[in-house]
């Protein structure tokens, strides 16, 4: 047994795996797709498109809109229909491109083949532009541009690459399907990875209830021979793959409040990310397609899906048989972070990484009772905050005290709320603080460098 | 239209489905064994004395939230229960029951759900029934009847009353515990004489590691507060063999094994940190052992957990849990 793990908090929930037996499979494609503009941490992709164009697959429809943004490529052939805002998975109104699909014609220059291409270029530059261009962003849930984490401040140094494989939220098994399928472009994407972060050493993450795929990716490692790539068995607990916990876990070394990973020499990527940087370099093939589980105890048709980026919701579990009828919610994610659908026509996004079904019995929160100060949201939070402070000083908005207590540094996992014996909403409340914490942090260090400019 | 279906709530969407119920259960599990060997020993009487304990704090927390909060009632959390297994297991098993009700309106009425409830309360609900009971009714609460048990029970004052009455009238420590026949591994596995939850420390302790197992209450509180007390009695027997009691006599006699695996680990008077706790712990062991050297009381658990129960907001606002990535 593996005890490489974090080093504050947590919790075990079952890991619940279901769709791990199901090899992946290619999705029919939709009779059209909506790209969201933004679907990326950042300022929104500009179109470059106009209603009428022909579009075929890879092909950019839409510029990025700043630094910290990325370019959005069609994931199909055919018309470009309409460029206009829909409800997205929440219900909330989204700028989209829509294409109706006619055939599936790729754009020029990407390799479809399946040979594997394992000689790197040497241009560190070149490559993160590729994955620029590419459209690459992070996969893990954040979305977060991977060329913009490529490209760390001048004065900062990376001192390891950590692939993340841990899948630590419940259900998911898509990471795990693509390390056992396609692990070879995995390990050559982090390869590509730790060459352009200055030939650093690599750690491919995974948590001990996938020994397949540690075992899988070692021989691979050991069969391509590249050198400075490990694999760690990571003990399971949750929530080891998000980016501070795993660094901790990793190096132990801990990220301070408000700082970047690679402050303490480390960059995370994420499995699907490593693949995308795969195809980005070595196949010139942007980001238009990723891995999705559908899941569920009370969902029969168990899978794991190669998606188009904009399929419709509904199309995808229509394809599997439709909603089951004692299914009360239907989740975009894992059930410790993700959201809740409103709006099954929405669209998949680059980051969408499973849709999971609950029932009732699952899902549905016991009444609130009182807090009997058992402490067990204050242990299980892996950020060592006082869920419980937190909240009494969210419910009277007392900013001054949620920031004293570190409400910022809340990541939202959700084991307090998990924990919690009398139910109490705790990250409910906490997550609105956390927001109201981070506007005030935000006003005064634009009051601040406003005053300094003033003195000029 | 399927929209309108679905369930929309923010994360997280599942839960580990732990409830106070059941937390509050596991410590009646937890007490079975104790109350089981004090049936043993002292026979029906104590099982009748449990039962009116239990009784009348469940019904007492029912009546007062129903007919004069006017708020749901709070009964199913099994908290009550456990207020009413604990003062019975604080008082001579003859104690009359009238007065075993007088403890439960204290202890539920008074300690509890005037300061609002369940969590809110400052004090251990059944250790202030019991300490109320102690200083009004001193005889009831200090006379120990012929035992009506299965097996042989020793009647008579308890091993610290026997050591402070003795001490009083000059004998060393060493001639009042073979005096009275005292000895260690009697004291571990039953009956030196007392109450129901001073009776067999190895039940007590069992249901101490059934709590640990899953992860009910916090070792630390506990661990801390028999440390406390084994070294606090260790320097003063070193001292003055003749005049105090040595460590593992502290540690299996009394109310010690109780109070400290059961009523400091209670989480609402209880600290929630780490350091918070074992300073807890600390501060109940070492008051425990000044009281029982040169209190007025053979036993100090109670006043000393009562005490360091006043002083647990403070140790929540000094002693917080290391914050991830600050120093």
């Amino acid at each position: 047994m593996s005890k490489n793990t974090f080093s504050i908090g947590g919790v075990h929930p079952h890991d619940s795996k279901l769709s791990r037996g199901c090899a992946i499979e290619q999705l029919p494609l939709a009779p059209a797709v909506y790209l969201q503009l933004s679907q990326h941490i950042g300022a929104p992709a500009k179109p470059i498109v106009a209603v009428g164009d022909k579009v075929k697959v890879g092909q950019p429809i839409a510029e990025p809109g700043g630094f910290v943004s990325s370019f959005i490529h069609s994931s199909v052939s055919g018309t470009v229909k309409s460029i206009a805002p829909r409800p997205d998975l929440a219900g909330n109104p989204q700028m989209c491109i829509e294409i109706a699909v006619e055939g599936d014609e790729w754009a020029e220059g990407i390799d479809l083949s399946d040979t594997l291409v394992t000689d790197i270029p040497e241009d560190n530059k070149a490559i993160i532009e590729k994955i620029r261009l590419a459209g690459v962003v992070g996969l893990g849930g954040a979305t977060f541009p991977t060329h913009v984490k490529l490209s760390p401040p001048p004065g900062s140094k990376c001192e390891m690459v950590i692939i993340n494989g841990c899948e630590c939220e419940p259900y998911l098994t898509s990471d795990f399907r693509v390390l056992l399928e396609k692990g070879e472009q995995v390990v050559v994407g982090a390869a590509i990875l730790s060459q352009v972060m200055g030939n650093v050493p690599c750690t491919i993450a995974v948590e001990v209830n996938k020994p397949e795929a540690i075992a899988h990716i070692e021989e691979i490692i050991g069969r391509l021979g590249f050198k400075g790539i490990s694999v760690m068995p990571m003990k399971m607990r949750y929530p080891q793959g998000s980016e501070k916990q795993l660094i901790d876990a990793v190096m132990h070394r801990q990220v301070g409040s408000g700082a970047l990973p690679i402050s303490v020499g480390a960059v995370v990527q994420n499995v699907g990310t490593a693949l995308a940087v795969y195809d980005a370099v070595q196949k010139n093939k942007p980001l238009v397609d990723n891995v999705l589980s559908v899941t569920g105890e009370c969902f029969p048709h168990q899978a794991n899906l190669q998606v188009r980026v904009g399929t419709p919701i509904k199309y995808i579990i229509d394809y599997l048989g439709g909603v089951p009828e004692d299914a009360v919610k239907v989740i975009s994610g894992g059930p410790m972070m993700g959201r809740a659908i409103a709006n099954l026509d929405a669209s998949t996004l680059k980051g969408t990484s499973a849709v999971l079904f609950l029932t009732a019995k699952q899902t549905l929160r016991a009444p609130e009772t009182a807090c009997i100060r058992c402490g067990k949201c204050a242990g299980a939070c892996p950020m060592g905050l006082e869920p419980f402070l937190l909240y009494r000083y969210a419910k009277v908005n007392d900013l001054e005290a949620l920031e004293q207590n570190a409400a910022q540094d809340c990541i939202e996992c959700g084991c307090c709320l998990y924990s919690c014996p009398a139910h109490i909403p705790l990250l409910d409340n906490i997550r609105q603080a956390k927001a109201a914490v981070l506007g005030a942090i935000r006003a005064r260090a634009a009051a601040a460098k406003a005053a300094a400019e003033a003195k000029k | 239209m399927i929209m309108s279906k679905l369930t929309i709530s923010p994360s997280p969407h599942i839960h580990a489905k732990d409830s106070t119920r059941r937390l509050m259960l596991d410590v009646v599990i937890a007490l079975v064994p104790a109350a089981v060997c004090s049936f043993v020993f002292y026979g029906w009487r104590e099982v009748l004395l449990m039962a009116v304990s239990i009784a009348s704090c469940v019904l007492l927390e029912w009546a007062v939230t129903k007919f004069m909060l006017k708020k749901p009632s709070t009964i199913g959390d099994f908290s009550a229960v456990i207020t009413g297994m604990l003062l019975a297991m604080n008082l001579p098993y003859t104690t009359p029951l009238w007065v075993v009700v007088i403890g439960a309106v204290v202890a539920i009425g008074v300690a509890k759900l005037t300061f609002g409830g369940i969590g809110q309360n400052i004090w251990n609900p059944a250790l202030v029934g019991r300490v109320f009971l102690l200083v009004s009714f001193p005889t009831y609460m200090t006379t120990w009847g012929a035992p009506q048990g299965i097996v042989d029970a020793v009647s008579g004052p308890t091993p610290l009353g026997a050591i402070q009455e003795g001490l009083l009238q000059g004998s060393t420590v060493q001639e009042i515990m073979a005096s009275n026949g005292y000895s260690y591994s009697q004291m571990l596995f039953a009956n030196l004489g007392g109450s129901a939850g001073e009776v067999c420390a190895l039940a007590l302790l069992a249901g101490f590691v059934y709590l640990c197992i899953r992860k009910v209450i916090k070792p630390w509180i506990t661990l801390s507060i028999f440390a406390t007390v084994a070294l606090t009695a260790l320097v003063f027997w070193e001292i003055n063999p003749e005049r105090f009691t040595d460590s593992l006599f502290n540690l299996l006699s009394g109310g010690l094994i109780l109070g400290a695996c059961f009523m400091a680990t209670d989480y609402v008077t209880s600290p929630m940190s780490l350091w918070g706790g074992v300073i807890f712990g600390v501060g109940i062991g070492f008051l425990t052992m000044m009281i029982r050297y040169f209190g007025p009381y053979p036993e100090g658990v109670s006043f000393a957990i009562l005490i360091m129960n006043s002083v647990v907001p403070l140790l929540n606002m000094w002693f917080h849990q290391k914050k991830f990535g600050r120093k």
